[in-house]
């Protein structure tokens, strides 16, 4: 049995070894199951896993030396923000790591003088602060039901948040489209080749910087389907349950629509959020304020 | 030595050393001037620091009728100049409000003069006076010192302004003792007093250059302030009509008077803060307020003027919570800070992005000491600090590169990464210190979050907040962005920047990573017991997170390291153009073989967030809320 004190060590620890496999393999059944939507026999499961450990043997050609130091942040504090969540953490500080993260990884675009890794950045700016609102109004509901901002708490706490959360819970899915870089939001890079200008963001990035970037990215997966977690955390079957459901939606969501523009990702995302969002939790705050003081 | 005469020394010393600057001819005797002054103040207030940290509050008594009645003469010394200088530009706004304001206050001095007793305390401090005595004393004394090169580079560049430099340092001290005299004041007339000094000096300073739109902005401002300024004295005879003994002209006894007796001017006084502090409606001086040379707007932005504005607010904060009045106030400032977020975006002057940024923040100090509970006064106290910092550092940055490549266009800064390396990386320390965890705003903002989903209606300030802080990550990132896009073969500009100026640079490069390293520190020495003292109770982040932060910070400072590790001899490619690289990456080959340039250019998204659609509805908005607060407060009255 590990001492108390340590469980918040140990538990990140557990993530940070672990996540990437997790990540990777969801990565691979993604690709599994969007080859069987679209009619193909798709990679095998590990795919994902020879794609990285290729991509290290290649050489590393940069644009800009700089660029190494953003895409190793970009890894390292997108590990930290996870660790943090599973450690028990505090949301608030999760979130604001996990933007830090991103911010680097949108710099190392910014670095290479290139238009398409340039517009690149830009998209993934605007997808940021596209969901960044809504994000913030899942640790505020959470809060609201749990008087905690502490992943910990909230776990622990057995109470159904989704069931006080739909609101919130529905717009928290719909950012997770953005955020899995699915279509039709995925503006700044793509999986379809045939909606993507080059390869936006990655643009400019190869070898070993594409490799991290990619287990950057299993560890948000991982990160990701954590906070669906939370909001069934009392069950933890159900939970996982939602988890396979929601990234499910996610798969075929992507498979069945087309990128959108800019303006629309914005709009989409800020008219849930301010909804959505907005309505759950005013509804939850007039409760809590007036009707039961 | 005693306490009160540090105090004393901190208002008239820089008022000595502006008199000598006004005389000083040669540069090189101003520039020793303005050294030895800045430092003699920067040391004091760290001195005061030191001496008075522990105290609480402490209040002086200083014989106040003879001071009395050199303020009220200077006063209209100053308004006759106004009156004269309005008549001259055809400013009747102007001259409407100078002689409003002139007549409330000689019809006051006639009608309560003789009934004002001699008010006990006319100077005290507390914790939150040494916090804005150390922003004043040490960001604006270097500011001062800054301004030395920069305002010779500027006349080298703008040969057609007059030379008036002796004039302007004499202005920019002047400022500061005005600002030190404003947080040391306790008897409102005196606050009052200083409160014009400042609304006069910003006025001469930001109408410097004399041209006709300096000329337009500068008595923009001046309009803008004086309304405040109007409120301000409606406030004191208000005041006055309730107790005219003056007793209440005693800002700890107006605060502890309670609700009914200090809301009425404690509204009117906010509202004078909101006018300061540029809140919508009355934004638009402080964006105009860019024409000034820079050294200038740094001052405005960072330790006086708008910190006034908001220092005056916190300060009766206590007064507003859990009132309605309170709450309107504290729209005014969330309405400012989404809207003014969201036009940054659209404006590519990095003044005026500065400027939008800076009134945002304030927005959010408003909106914390409006709804004024405990712990959001702690972060209103924590935003002031880490903005001061922040923000000069960036204006300094933005005056030296301006002068280096000859634009203030965030779009003409590509790849200063490689022509000013040192300075872009002191820019992108400031700018994440404006928006990064773990630096000093986003401390703030989260700390905000926690205090506000705790207070009443706060849910309409966290969905402010959230929208708006995604608003302001959105223009800082494209701005970083921006200044770290290696561009190759660009000649280094560095080397003609003055050491003096570097020194500035750096020190406020270390301030902004250092306080976001000991805020834990400050905060459980100065503002945890001015909070205590106030609410009987306190606030603070968790030692758990803290720690995090810190290791974060940590982190943050070893990461660039591993760029050593970095092999020596890396392999290099162009950028990638569709296949159509030339020269390094800053051309391309176009159609018939013709060799291009390649410009890329940043997102403003103005149909969504441009000035044109923005500004008329937040106007309108604030207008609606100041009015609504008005209109309780005269239910108040009558």
């Amino acid at each position: 049995m590990i001492p108390e004190p340590w469980a918040p060590v140990v538990n990140a620890v557990i993530y940070l070894l672990l996540a990437p496999v997790v990540g990777g393999l969801i990565a691979g059944i993604d690709r599994k199951v969007t080859a069987r939507m679209q009619g193909r026999v798709g990679p095998p499961l590990l795919q994902p896993f020879y794609d990285v450990g290729k991509l290290f043997e290649k050489e590393n050609l940069v644009v800009t030396t700089t660029q190494n130091f953003y895409v190793l942040s970009y890894l390292v504090f997108m590990a930290v923000s996870g660790a943090l969540f599973f450690s028990g953490g505090d949301m608030l500080l999760v979130i604001f790591a996990f933007t830090l993260s991103h911010i680097f990884l949108v710099l190392g675009a910014y670095a290479s003088y290139s238009p398409y890794s340039h517009v690149g950045a830009e998209r993934e700016l605007i997808q940021i602060i596209a969901y960044e609102p809504m994000i913030i109004m899942t640790a505020v509901g959470m809060y609201m039901v749990t008087t905690s901002f502490y992943v910990g708490t909230i776990v622990q706490s057995a109470i159904p948040i989704v069931l006080y959360l739909p609101g919130v819970f529905i717009g928290y899915l719909i950012v997770l489209t953005i955020k899995l870089r699915k279509s039709p939001f995925d503006l700044s890079t793509s999986h379809h080749a045939h909606q993507e200008l080059v390869k936006g963001v990655t643009t400019d990035f190869a070898g070993p910087n594409l490799a991290k970037l990619e287990i950057a990215h299993w560890y948000e997966y991982v990160f990701l389907l954590g906070v669906v977690y939370l909001f069934f955390a009392w069950n933890p079957l159900l939970a996982i349950a939602a988890i396979i459901i929601a990234y499910f939606l996610e798969i075929l969501i992507d498979n069945t629509t087309s990128r959108v523009k800019w303006q629309m990702t914005l709009r989409s995302a800020w008219l849930v959020a301010g909804t959505l969002g907005i309505i759950n939790l005013g509804v939850l705050y007039y409760l809590r304020m007036v009707v039961v003081p | 030595m005693q306490i009160v005469q540090l105090l004393i020394y901190l208002i008239l010393f820089p008022l000595i050393a502006a008199v000598f600057l006004l005389f000083a001819k040669k540069s090189v005797e101003r520039s020793w001037i303005v050294k030895i002054s800045a430092l003699a103040i920067g040391v004091v207030s760290l001195y005061l620091l030191v001496a008075g940290f522990d105290k609480g509050l402490i209040t002086y008594t200083i014989s106040g009728r003879i001071f009395d009645l050199a303020m009220l003469v200077i006063e209209l010394v100053i308004a006759v100049y106004l009156l004269w200088l309005g008549l001259r530009h055809r400013k009747y706004s102007v001259v409407i409000l100078v002689l409003i304001q002139a007549a409330l206050l000689l019809w006051f001095e006639a009608t309560y003069g003789h009934t004002i007793v001699e008010l006990p305390n006319n100077l005290f401090f507390d914790q939150f006076s040494i916090i804005m005595a150390l922003i004043i004393g040490i960001i604006g004394s270097l500011i001062c010192v800054y301004a030395l090169g920069y305002m010779e580079t500027y006349h080298e560049h703008h040969k057609d302004i007059a030379d008036r430099r002796g004039m302007f340092f004499f202005w920019m001290f002047v400022f500061l003792s005005a600002m030190f005299g404003l947080v040391f004041s306790n008897n409102l007339m005196w606050i009052l007093f200083f409160w014009e000094i400042t609304t006069f000096c910003s006025f001469i300073l930001i109408g410097y250059s004399q041209t006709a739109e300096a000329t337009n902005n500068a008595f923009l401002a001046l309009a803008m302030n004086m309304l405040g300024g109007v409120a301000f004295v409606a406030a004191l005879i208000y005041i006055t009509t309730i107790d005219p003994s003056g007793r209440l002209l005693d800002l700890g006894a107006l605060i502890n008077s309670g609700y009914a007796v200090a809301i009425v001017p404690a509204v009117l006084i906010c509202f004078a803060g909101l006018t300061k502090a540029a809140q919508m409606p009355f934004s638009s001086w402080l964006v105009g307020a860019m024409v000034a040379p820079t050294p200038v707007s740094a001052l405005l932005h960072s330790s006086t003027m708008v910190k006034a504005g908001v220092y005056i607010i916190v300060r009766f904060a206590p007064v507003l919570t859990g009132t309605t009045e309170g709450m309107m106030i504290a729209m005014v400032g969330g309405v400012t800070f989404l809207l003014t977020s969201c036009m940054a975006i659209s404006q590519s002057n990095a003044k005026k992005v500065l400027a939008y940024s800076t009134i945002a923040n304030l927005g959010l100090v408003v909106a914390c000491a409006g709804v004024g509970t405990y712990n959001l006064m702690w972060v209103a106290i924590l935003l002031i600090i880490f903005h001061a910092i922040a923000k000069s550092l960036l204006f300094l940055c933005v005056g030296t590169v301006e002068h280096r490549i000859g634009s203030r266009d965030i779009e003409d800064m590509g790849g200063l990464i490689e022509r000013m390396p040192k300075l872009a990386i002191m820019m992108f320390i400031g700018m994440a210190g404006m928006f990064l965890a773990p630096f000093g705003m986003i401390i703030s903002k989260w700390a905000a979050i926690e205090a506000f989903i705790q207070a009443p209606f706060g849910l309409i300030f966290i969905i402010i907040l959230a929208f708006g802080g995604s608003a302001t990550l959105f223009f800082w990132s494209k701005w970083m962005g921006k200044i770290i896009s290696v561009m190759r073969h660009q000649e280094n500009l560095e080397s003609s920047i003055k050491s003096e100026k570097w020194t500035v640079l750096w020190i406020l490069t270390g301030l902004v990573v250092v306080v976001a390293l000991i805020f834990p520190l400050i905060s459980s020495a100065l503002i945890e017991p001015f909070i205590m003292q106030i609410y009987g109770h306190t606030t603070r982040l968790a030692e758990a997170n803290i720690t995090i932060m810190l290791l974060m910070m940590g982190l943050l400072i070893i990461m660039p390291f591993s760029m050593l590790f970095q092999s020596k001899t890396p392999k290099m490619a162009p950028p990638y153009m569709g296949g159509m690289t030339t020269e390094g990456g800053m051309r391309y080959t176009g159609s018939a073989g013709v060799s291009r340039n390649l410009v890329l250019s940043n997102y403003y998204l103005r149909n969504y967030f441009g000035e044109e659609r923005l500004f008329m509805p937040g106007t309108l908005a604030c207008w609606g809320l100041i009015l609504i607060a008005f209109i309780m407060v005269v239910g108040v009255v009558l």
